[in-house]
């Protein structure tokens, strides 16, 4: 097997861990860590496609390349507020829980 | 062979570290090994060709990323400790839906198009007029150099909401970070002895990104966990969010790629179009801006918000 091809199907393999860790885990910043790991999946998959555009003496098309680039900011980006809002969520209701039901003491908003 | 080898290994290693931090014990370790993941993971980037992807997701998937999420599971991942997760049918779905889903896509490497498709070579052929001789910044700064501008206001946009998750009264004030201010400390060593070696190391990215792998987001990376490193060593106070300069700084890689970008009204007649045979000096003069910006942007966004000293 070549090399593109085993990491597509790696890429492949953490997209399916990321939707798995997303979906299973109760904890927001679990759930934080799955998103970033099937992003960079995404962003795997899109290098494999680069990798197979190579042309004209480049190891892979550079579109795709600066398009991931611009990906992995963004997603930073997305990683900070998220983070930012969690521990606000944390200071103003005293827990990092999802969930509908209230908090077991009193609010403390 | 030994190639095949080492990408298998790579391929394997990658995928169990990856499913080793979803399943981590403590939140803490989930992070560290998440980190230890996106390291893993540029190796992938250089074996598949594509450095400058290689470099940002060592220094931004993994290093920055992984230094917010480390704060985040130190601060609100103690009480919860364990991992807990959905029960019963629910997790059995989950992983029915998630192993759909990559074997799905894993499918799809079979029939993907038999012709490639590439735009490599229009982007070389068409290179040599911007002066750079890094195709990804060319694409970077000159074929998609607005998906660049509003990357970086990406940037600004996430940092405003950052701040504006303090409350109002703190606005301008001294960001929460605390430092670990224990006097002859490893720490302190090395807020006094890095920086210079690090600052350096990011105006060489900077400036050799135009002609090989580097350029203002790697550069500005390693300037962010410079100052992060004094910040958090207590060698230099941490500036109040109100301060001119440091809003100046904020801006400055914006508003250069800006003035830059109308200045193509004036000359080829187009937004973000350079003047012939400017665009090299044009384009290096906007990663330095960059540069400084995103080093200043990045410190920031994990400072956090104000925590109300000496605000106004």
């Amino acid at each position: 097997m070549s090399g593109p091809l085993l990491f597509w199907l790696a890429g492949s393999a953490l997209i399916g861990l990321g939707v798995y860790g997303i979906t299973v885990n109760r904890h927001p910043l679990r759930k934080l860590l799955a998103l970033n790991l099937l992003g960079s999946g995404v962003f795997l998959l899109f290098g494999v496609i680069a990798r197979r555009g190579a042309a004209a003496g480049l190891g892979g098309d550079p579109v795709p390349q600066a398009l991931v680039i611009t990906g992995i900011v963004v997603a930073f980006s997305a990683t900070a507020i998220a983070i930012a809002l969690l521990s606000q969520l944390q200071s103003k209701a005293g827990r990092t829980s999802l969930d509908d039901e209230p908090p077991d003491e009193e609010d403390r908003s | 062979m030994t190639e095949q080898v080492f990408d298998a290994a790579l391929a394997l290693l990658v995928m169990g570290v990856g499913a080793w931090s979803m399943m981590a014990g403590r939140i803490t370790s989930a992070v560290i090994i998440f980190i230890v993941y996106g390291l893993l993971l540029s190796l992938v980037w250089v074996r598949i060709a594509a450095i400058d992807v290689a470099l940002t997701e060592a220094a931004i998937g993994s290093g920055a990323t992984g230094m917010l999420l480390i704060a985040a599971a130190y601060k609100t991942g103690r009480e919860s400790g364990a991992r807990e997760t959905v029960s019963g049918s629910l997790h059995v779905i989950a992983v029915l839906l998630a192993s759909s889903v990559a074997l799905g896509l894993a499918s799809l490497a079979f029939v993907l198009p038999g012709e490639p498709v590439s735009l490599a070579g229009d982007v070389l052929r068409s290179l040599p007029d911007s002066g750079l001789g890094n195709p990804v910044a060319g694409v970077l700064f000159v074929y998609r150099s607005f998906d660049t501008l509003l990357e970086k206001i990406v940037l600004l946009v996430a940092l405003l909401g950052v701040w504006s998750l303090g409350s109002d009264r703190d606005w301008g004030g001294i960001p929460g970070l605390k430092p670990f201010a224990q006097k002859h400390s490893v720490l302190v060593l090395l807020a006094r002895t890095l920086p210079p070696i690090g600052l350096t190391y990011a105006i060489y990215m900077t400036w050799v990104g135009a002609d090989v792998p580097g350029g203002a987001f790697q550069g500005g990376t390693v300037l962010a966990a410079m100052w992060v490193l004094v910040m958090l060593a207590g060698v230099r106070q941490i500036p109040r969010l109100s301060s001119p300069a440091l809003r100046a700084a904020i801006v400055a890689g914006p508003v250069v790629f800006l003035a830059i970008g109308f200045l193509g009204f004036v000359s080829p007649g187009q937004f973000l179009a350079y003047p012939q045979g400017f665009a090299k000096p044009l384009i290096v003069a906007m990663e330095i801006a960059l540069t400084l910006s995103i080093g200043v942007i990045l410190g920031l966004l994990s400072a956090g918000p104000s925590n109300g000293k000496d605000a106004r």
